[in-house]
């Protein structure tokens, strides 16, 4: 009747995991019974859950990944205290547990926050950016948000059901084939990865159909903003490198579910084509993450210098270059498998060549705020922080792409020093950057500057003592995934990079504080006019939040910063723009399709993992059944009246009078 | 209430001084960093390169880092001095150099990848005359098992070579994957099932190494260090001598029970009954690891506590 499925499964004996377990479920009881008493939830299900409004799936994404964050940095501080301790000793937590949490910290900080925050962030931006009301297909955005938090919930439910797999972030075979792994744990990562996995396939399509197919009139792709250029790239990357992840994990799950040989080096399997196909999607994957980052810094540092970007052409192409060679370079990953001097050459040099267009970005940046006026707000600061440690995480990639450095860096921490240097001060900081950049866009409010620099630097700061370190004791030989270690020379630097964590922790501490001040002093911190930083690009010429149609009429763009001239326009005229001619705006209906879909899919994971056969049938026929549903409905939207339009729009139109008036009177 | 305040305060002395203590230790030792102080030829020159592309990229992130510092600050809102240029956001000149730096700079480097990668290429023969010695390893659940074919002794978790001379490894796994690696003699190596990877090292002067697994292989990965002894050749010749006086026979069997997996094997010498022992691990004539010892999925998937 359950399968595998026993109470043998909740791990009673290991005290960590389910306190962990239970405070996390306390917590969710609580604010869901808070919610019931005091009469949330049809809010929440109007507005939220079933919202198809690209604005607030984008919040939702954000929101996850903010959770999760919290959840995969105790990992890493749980990490970084075992190795603190285990110098000859056994530490707290034996391998079993610690090898569990390593491989929890890299599947969740990748695909759980690092992803929702880039897809959020685009998610939220991207139509606002291009002129338009919403995404190519507001349905579907909202199914693939709820299957990625699918994604989420499984790997959270393995803490306290089961275990989680323990074999790296990546389940390598053969250690992740049913000889060697024989428990649920590469169960729980192929499941949630292959439903969050179509989630981002879907987002990955709608993206690209949004950006190739829905722009405001008049804006042709050279007048795209920065953000919108690497959010293509990013998405296009993502049409062509998810379903590799897809049909690696479903040749694992043949593997270990139905006996097959693609990977167990017995029988004619190979685990080198896992190896070669995982860093196929694998590499491509990084570029994922980092390019909507590039694409937020060129935002900040441009609006904040009061500057157009420098070189956008060449941005652009830089970007599209990465795209590319994004493709061509997934072997580094294996320089030590022996495949031979020509092959480890070639793929050295192409890895390299990455760096070319990179660096241009970088100098661009940098020409950006040369002759601008550079105002350090929070969001700067993450963008110049960001500046001084992407170049040294690029410089060790580089390092690491020439094939004999490699023989002596690779696996070690130098490598994990590295990636981190690039995750963290790169994709990280974009991320923060970003979201400190267009909270006021979302939610009518500035979020407190003291504490988000308070966060930076503690960010910061905490970066280098935890990872300053790693690359020492990585050039001393030390290996990543070390549950103990008796060499007496890695122990101080250990300990440096615990009070790097706990710095860290403490930018933590400064973010969750920053939310909570914020949001109490919200009515102080209000933006009035629609337009905090005096921006450049479209999503500044609307009220914060925007209505829920975006944009009362289409903008006419006329050149690369539509917004910068509109407001250079009503400066030197002194009067906004004439009224235009309200008419009636048809917006997507809500719908609870990705809700339901996600509920099923939880049912479909969760079963398959347990091996509950007749509940899987039953979560693929619902999945089914909400399809059809879906696909049959005979109304998809709804109409708001041209008076309804005009009324909302003569508000930010009010607030931007007013704010043209006090400049004048200002000069 | 006061006492406590003495106490932290002492405690955070002592925290101090570990910590100065500790700052001291890592400033004297930094010169000695395994992989910056090689003791063969394959790592001097693995070494060589790593600092020189460390080196030649200084050369450009260095300023570049300068000038980010240096205009967030000159161009802050206050400074009457700064130049204003708000719409200057093009020059081709400009262009020119933001390409062509990095541009040079990479086809310098890979110019210095691609030879490196020729002459440090871990399946190349290291020049001399000597003979290679060859060493076959086998990386099994959580151990490292080195076979000496010529010699016809065996051990486990101990690597012994007779330093001047050139050794060829040839590798392989009982299982799942593994990554050779003693960081002062260079290039590291995947072990893998069913196959066979090499890699040639050599061993400048006497000592003792630090020798690991760099690969994750489960439970037992973090005892899967080995101590690498490279000895003179009359002291290389005595051990084998030694060795294959010793009382443990590894055939067939032994190696079974061998394959089994166990953690914190203590080095153990073992004569040779066959020289083809890798060959028939290789070719599957020996069956491969057999893993936990439930190899089926059991209800049962309880953690198990510790190792």
């Amino acid at each position: 009747m359950l399968g595998k499925l026993t109470l043998a499964a909740i791990p009673l004996d290991q005290p960590i995991p389910l306190a962990a377990g239970g405070v996390v479920g306390l917590i969710i009881l609580g604010v869901l019974g808070w919610v019931v008493f005091a009469g949330h939830l049809p809010y929440l299900w109007k507005e939220w859950i079933t919202s198809v409004d690209h604005k607030k799936v984008g919040m939702m994404y954000v929101l996850m990944a903010l959770v999760m964050l919290l959840r995969g940095f105790t990992d890493a501080i749980m990490m970084r205290t075992q190795q603190a301790l285990a110098f000859n000793a056994p530490g707290y937590l034996p391998p079993d547990h610690y090898n569990q949490i390593f491989s929890a910290h890299g599947t969740l900080m990748i695909f759980f926050v690092a992803m929702p925050f880039m897809i959020g962030l685009m998610n939220f931006v991207l139509p606002l950016q291009l002129g338009v009301r919403d995404v190519a297909f507001p349905t579907l955005n909202s199914v693939s948000f709820w299957l990625t938090a699918t994604g989420a919930l499984l790997v959270n439910v393995s803490l306290v059901v089961g275990e989680f797999q323990k074999t790296g972030w990546i389940p390598y075979p053969p250690l992740s084939e049913l000889t060697y792994s024989p428990g649920v744990g590469v169960d729980y990562w192929l499941w949630s990865l292959e439903i969050s996995g179509i989630g981002t396939l879907m987002t990955g399509i709608n993206f690209v159909t949004t950006i190739l197919k829905m722009r405001a009139p008049g804006m042709g792709y050279l007048r795209m903003p920065m953000f919108c250029w690497t959010a293509l790239a990013t998405n296009l990357l993502i049409v062509a490198a998810f379903p590799i992840l897809t049909a690696v994990s479903a040749m694992l799950i043949l593997d270990r579910y139905l006996d097959f040989h693609f990977f167990t080096d017995t029988m004619g399997g190979n685990s080198m084509l896992f190896m070669s196909l995982i860093w196929a999607w694998g590499h491509p994957e990084v570029y994922i993450l980092i390019l909507p980052a590039f694409g937020v810094f060129s935002e900040v540092v441009s609006t904040f210098s009061g500057k157009p970007l420098f070189g956008y052409r060449s941005m652009v192409m830089a970007t599209m270059a990465i795209c590319l060679l994004a493709f061509m370079v997934w072997l580094h990953h294996f320089f030590t498998m022996g495949a031979g001097a020509d092959v480890n050459g070639v793929f050295g040099i192409m890895s390299m060549i990455i760096a070319v267009p990179t660096g241009v970005k970088v100098f661009n940046w940098l020409f950006t705020m040369y002759g601008g006026r550079v105002r350090m707000t929070a969001a700067m600061l993450w963008s110049i922080g960001f500046m001084l440690t992407f170049v040294v995480g690029g410089m060790t990639g580089v390092l690491l792409a020439v094939p004999p450095a490699d023989f002596v860096l690779h696996n070690s921490v130098f490598l994990v020093a590295h990636f981190h240097n690039v995750i963290i001060g790169g994709v990280l900081f974009g991320a923060f950057a970003g979201y400190t950049y267009w909270f006021p866009k979302a939610t009518g409010f500035r979020l407190h500057e003291g504490w988000g620099k308070a966060s930076f630097w503690c960010w910061q700061i905490g970066f280098w003592l935890a990872f300053g370190p790693l690359y020492i004791t990585g050039l001393d030989g030390m290996t990543r995934r070390l549950q103990h270690y008796d060499v007496p020379e890695w122990r101080p630097w250990l300990l440096i990079a615990l009070v790097g964590a706990l710095t860290i922790l403490a930018g933590i501490g400064c973010q969750i504080i920053q939310l909570v001040v914020s949001i109490r002093n919200r009515h102080e911190l209000r933006d009035l006019t629609g337009d905090p930083w005096d921006g450049r690009s479209l999503e500044w010429s609307m009220a914060s939040p925007p209505p829920v149609f975006n944009y009362a009429v289409l903008p006419d763009v006329h050149g690369e910063e539509p917004y910068w001239s509109i407001k250079e326009t009503a400066r030197g005229q002194q009067h906004l723009a004439d009224l235009p001619n309200y008419e009636a705006i048809e917006v997507p209906r809500n719908s609870p399709t990705g809700f339901v879909c996600a509920f099923f899919a939880t049912l479909i994971g969760f079963a398959m993992i347990w091996h509950i056969w007749w509940l899987a049938i039953a979560g693929l026929v619902g999945a089914y059944a909400t399809f059809v549903v879906f696909a049959w409905r005979d109304r998809t939207e709804y109409e708001i009246p041209a008076a309804t339009v005009a009324a909302i729009d003569a508000r930010n139109r009010q607030a931007r009078s007013q704010a043209l008036k006090e400049l004048e009177t200002a000069s | 209430m006061k006492g406590r305040t003495v106490r932290d305060t002492y405690r955070g002395r002592q925290a101090w001084r570990l910590l100065v203590a500790g700052g001291a230790a890592v400033a004297l030792q930094g010169c000695s960093l395994r992989v910056l102080d090689p003791a063969g030829p394959v790592a001097a020159g693995e070494r060589t390169i790593l600092l020189n592309c460390l080196a030649i990229m200084l050369c450009i992130i260095l300023p570049t880092m300068a000038a980010t510092l240096f205009f967030a600050w000159w161009y802050r809102p206050g400074n009457y001095k700064a130049k204003r240029r708000p719409d200057w956001s093009f020059s081709g000149r400009v262009e020119l150099v933001t390409w062509s730096v990095p541009l040079m700079t990479i086809i310098f480097l890979g110019g210095i990848a691609w030879i490196g990668s020729h002459d440090l290429d871990p399946a190349k023969p290291l020049p001399g005359n000597k003979t290679p010695l060859e060493v076959q390893v086998v990386s099994l659940d959580w151990k490292w098992l080195f076979i000496y074919p010529e010699q016809k002794v065996a051990t486990v978790n101990q690597l012994v070579v007779p330093a001047g001379t050139p050794v060829h490894f040839s590798l392989t796994s009982n299982g799942v994957w593994n990554s050779f690696f003693v960081p002062q003699l260079g290039s590291q190596i995947y072990t893998m099932q069913g196959m066979t990877t090499q890699v040639n090292l050599q061993a400048d002067r006497e000592g003792s190494f630090l020798g690991l697994s760099s690969h994750l292989s489960g439970e037992g990965f973090a005892d899967m260090t080995f101590e690498t002894r490279a000895v003179s050749d009359q002291a290389f010749a005595s051990w084998v001598k030694g060795a294959q006086a010793a009382p443990q026979n590894l055939d067939d069997d032994a190696y079974k029970a061998l394959s089994k997996q166990s953690s914190k094997n203590p080095p153990a010498l073992y004569r040779l009954a066959d020289d083809g022992l890798f060959g028939k691990i290789v070719g599957h004539v020996l069956p491969p690891g057999p893993g936990p010892d439930k190899g089926e999925p059991t209800p049962d998937v309880h953690p198990k506590q510790g190792s």
